[in-house]
């Protein structure tokens, strides 16, 4: 075939078909969310939206010992909440192979933490991977499923923003025909209880050693001598393009591809070649403290820092003195966060809660937008399923009257994901916390992809889905309510009534988010101007199609027609009726 | 080359991006583009670059390296001014879209961009898309009329450019992405 442009994220998903993968299995996340979209596009695969990276880990084990390779692709922190699977799939090892990729977000792009998942490779005793562009993801996801079988072990590939959301060209292959492998049963490698654990805990240290020796020989890790080189780097993944970039044949390079565990010999015949060695690596000092636990003297984390993302310019003047040349605009350009879209159906729900004055503990979704100004509606926001969790902490710590302004709010998708056992939590403790579901019908923040509420597979299928009242109550909540977050008033007085009882509500605010095709939007509204008295409630719903404009020296309303979606929650916040629906 | 498109989430940058992507591929160079998705998406400030030569390392375009800037918008071609390479050029859509701290009062949107930077970056270009597109069919098309003017800036083959289109574009929607593509690139051969 010839060459072609992929996302690093294609490119493994390119990996996975033409090694034989047959079974995938993940949850979505930015930046790794394309790998799974890519892969449902592949007949030859069975693909799945789990409901959790947890599930989906255990998925692509059952296949794995099931005789299938097998995959399940997540963000950075999706492999926290996989870790319990993690942790003991390195004992149990693997029957065909099985590799678990998970993308870092270094400079926070769009995550809520910038932890560096190369610790739980370590931690776990799994070997990592980390490819540094599209054509590594492809060879790196082969490479991955070969080392999984032959060293029987689950096998990471670590991704970062960077190379999961470049393109550069692969030259893509065939498929191999890859035979499902007999299974057998096998108490003592798939039981994992305290007598064959033990075992297996020494098979684990035996091939720790095993993996560390390929280390000194894999091809993976790569030595680049230039002659005139003044120091030497030792990099990994997108940092080598950076300092590639920065430093061209000013410096010779040891590439480790393998990031766990890594190499002693090779470092070091490396490091003793020249009079500096730098460390060039994002996030944590993993490299950095390995080198100096063998005595090695490097430097890095005192010139580039943990935080954020390197750049080519950051390494040229940290080693090389030098600044590009630039021009300022000359006033300050104003900041552009993001916002809640046009026609969002959550924009209604804050306003209301907004109105209420309430407590909200927050989750991850396009409704974390809720926080910025001039919404401003969330109190705290910090993993995925912990609005509801912390909703009962925060109510029990502070008594009854205070859960009669409190409140949890959360995604469709996210209370699939970890919000179920939550709300269990609530009822079967005695609590009374009100539960507020924000169904739009689609995962949004992650780009639309279908969950188990919205009855249709990845791949557009028809399928069952979760009946979240019914849930709710199975889950011994006896107060369950649906609104439409369009209907101010009508979610006011739900929200109200909820909040006095004391016992758990759970209230769903359903309607489909306005940018999936099945929405269709209404015709803008618009404003009168001699109505609008420039009161500026409206600007409270924190709409990007209104603004405020001077006519006549005075501030009245106005509507970007190309934006507006007609969704008519600022013509319910308008005390004057001085926005309206144009065919009104 | 390194050309940067910046502009708001939603406006279809990513397109642009992919379309100038292939085009480059067709004309046998090394190329690395990076997008961004997630967060921003959501009306926020977007970035993509796209990279060609011999040989190319990093998929970033850095401060002071941009030979080109492609800005889908006003307050965006300001902000990334400083990735200007010295003798860069800037190709500037004159539409505003206001950012949330201006709307809410928060901040001022800066007057007088498409002025300053005529004045002060030589050959800048400027151009209503957003009309060039609703002229062309559909206020979604503004990417294409960008990725049209561009070429002409450039002086790109142009033949490539409508191949990529044809690669990139759902059928659905070729014709308009056509008509689209051919105003951009008349709006600046003039
Ligand atoms: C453990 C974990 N997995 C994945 C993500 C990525 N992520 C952020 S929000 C989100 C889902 C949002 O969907 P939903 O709850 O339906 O809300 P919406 O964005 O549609 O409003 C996902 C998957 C994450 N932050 N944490």
């Amino acid at each position: 075939m010839s060459k072609a442009l992929f996302s690093g994220n294609e490119a493994v998903a390119r990996g996975l078909f033409e090694t034989g993968v047959s079974v995938v299995s993940s949850y979505p996340g930015t930046p790794s969310t394309e790998i799974t979209e890519s892969a449902a596009g592949y007949a030859e695969m069975y693909s799945e939206w789990a409901p959790n990276e947890k599930v989906a880990v255990e998925v692509a084990l059952g296949a794995s010992i099931g005789g299938a390779r097998a995959f399940a692709g997540m963000k950075h922190v999706g492999l926290n909440v996989a870790a319990d699977p993690l942790f003991t799939a390195s004992y149990t090892g693997v029957n065909a192979g099985l590799v678990i990729a998970v993308a870092d977000d270094q400079g926070l792009h769009s995550s809520q933490n910038e932890q560096d998942s190369r610790h739980w490779a370590r931690s776990a005793k799994l070997p990592m991977l980390e490819p540094a562009d599209s054509a590594e993801c492809l060879a790196f996801t082969k490479f991955a499923y070969e080392l999984s079988e032959e060293y029987d072990t689950p096998v990471l590939l670590r991704l970062s923003t960077r190379v999961s959301h470049s393109r550069s060209l692969v030259t893509a292959g065939e498929r191999a025909d890859i035979p499902l492998k007999p299974y057998e049963k096998n108490p003592r490698k798939y039981v994992m209880m305290p007598a064959m654990a033990k075992e297996r805990h020494e098979f684990v240290e035996a091939r720790t050693l095993r993996l560390a020796e390929l280390a000194e020989r894999t091809p993976l890790n790569t030595t680049e001598e230039n002659v005139n080189a003044k120091i030497g780097v030792i990099t990994a993944g997108i940092a080598y393009q950076y300092a590639k970039e920065a430093l061209g044949n000013n410096a010779s390079y040891l590439k480790l591809g393998m990031i766990a565990p890594l190499p002693e010999k090779v470092i070091r015949d490396f490091a003793a070649r020249f009079r500096r060695v730098v460390v060039i690596e994002e996030l944590d000092g993993v490299i950095e403290t390995h080198c100096k636990a063998l005595g090695i003297p490097v430097i890095g984390k005192e010139l580039f820092g943990y935080t954020g993302e390197y750049s080519a310019g950051l390494i040229k003047e940290k080693l090389l003195g030098e600044k590009p040349v630039t021009r300022e605009y000359p006033e300050q350009t104003p900041p552009r966060p993001p916002v809640l879209c046009p026609g969002c159906p959550h924009r209604g729900v804050f306003y209301v809660l907004n109105k209420l004055k309430l407590t909200v503990m927050g989750d991850i979704g396009c409704y974390t937008l809720g926080a910025l100004a001039p919404l401003s509606a969330l109190d705290v926001c910090v993993c995925m399923g912990a609005s509801v969790s912390s909703l009962h902490g925060i109510n029990t710590a502070r008594g009854a009257d205070f859960a009669k302004s409190a409140i949890a709010v959360l995604g469709d998708s996210t209370f699939i994901h970890s919000g179920i056992t939550g709300i269990i939590d609530i009822a079967y403790n005695k609590g009374v916390s009100t539960v507020m579901v924000l169904d739009n019908s689609i995962t949004g923040m992650t780009g639309h992809q279908q969950n188990p509420t919205t009855g249709l597979t990845i791949k557009g299928d028809p399928t069952s889905s979760v009946n979240l009242e019914l849930l709710a109550r199975a889950c011994g909540f006896n107060r369950v309510r649906v609104i439409d977050p369009f209907d101010l008033s009508g979610a006011e007085s739900v929200l109200k009534e909820e909040l006095q009882v004391r016992e758990p509500s759970f209230i769903i605010a359903r309607r489909p988010c306005a940018l999936l095709k099945t929405v269709k939007s209404n015709p803008p509204v618009f404003c009168d101007e001699n109505a609008c008295t420039g009161c500026k409630m409206c600007m409270k719903a924190g709409c990007p199609a209104i603004s405020m404009k001077k006519t006549a020296g005075k501030s009245k309303a106005q509507i970007d027609k190309t934006l507006c979606t007609g969704c008519g929650v600022c013509e319910k916040i308008c005390r004057f009726k001085a926005l309206m629906a144009i065919d009104s | 080359m390194n050309i940067m498109i910046v502009g708001v989430g939603g406006q279809g940058t990513l397109l642009c991006s992919r379309l100038l992507g292939e085009a480059f591929v067709a004309m046998g160079r090394e190329v690395k583009v990076s997008e961004v998705h997630g967060m921003s998406q959501r009306g926020g400030s977007v970035v993509t670059y796209v990279k060609c030569g011999d040989e190319v390392f990093s998929p970033l375009v850095e401060r002071g390296e941009a030979d080109l800037i492609l800005a889908f918008e006003q307050l965006e071609a300001a902000r990334w001014l400083p990735y200007l390479s010295p003798g860069g050029r800037m190709l500037v859509n004159t539409q505003i879209i206001n950012p949330m701290p201006v709307i809410t009062g928060a901040a001022q949107y800066p007057e007088g961009i498409l002025d300053w930077l005529t004045a002060n970056v030589p050959g800048s270009v400027t151009l209503d898309a957003l009309k060039l597109a609703e002229e062309a069919g559909s206020p979604r098309a503004v990417n294409t009329v960008l990725v049209g003017a561009m070429v002409a800036v450039l002086n790109l083959p142009k033949d490539v450019f409508e191949t990529a289109l044809e690669k990139t574009v759902p059928p659905k929607f070729l014709k308009l992405n056509k008509i689209a593509f051919e105003k951009g690139f008349a709006a600046v051969s003039r």
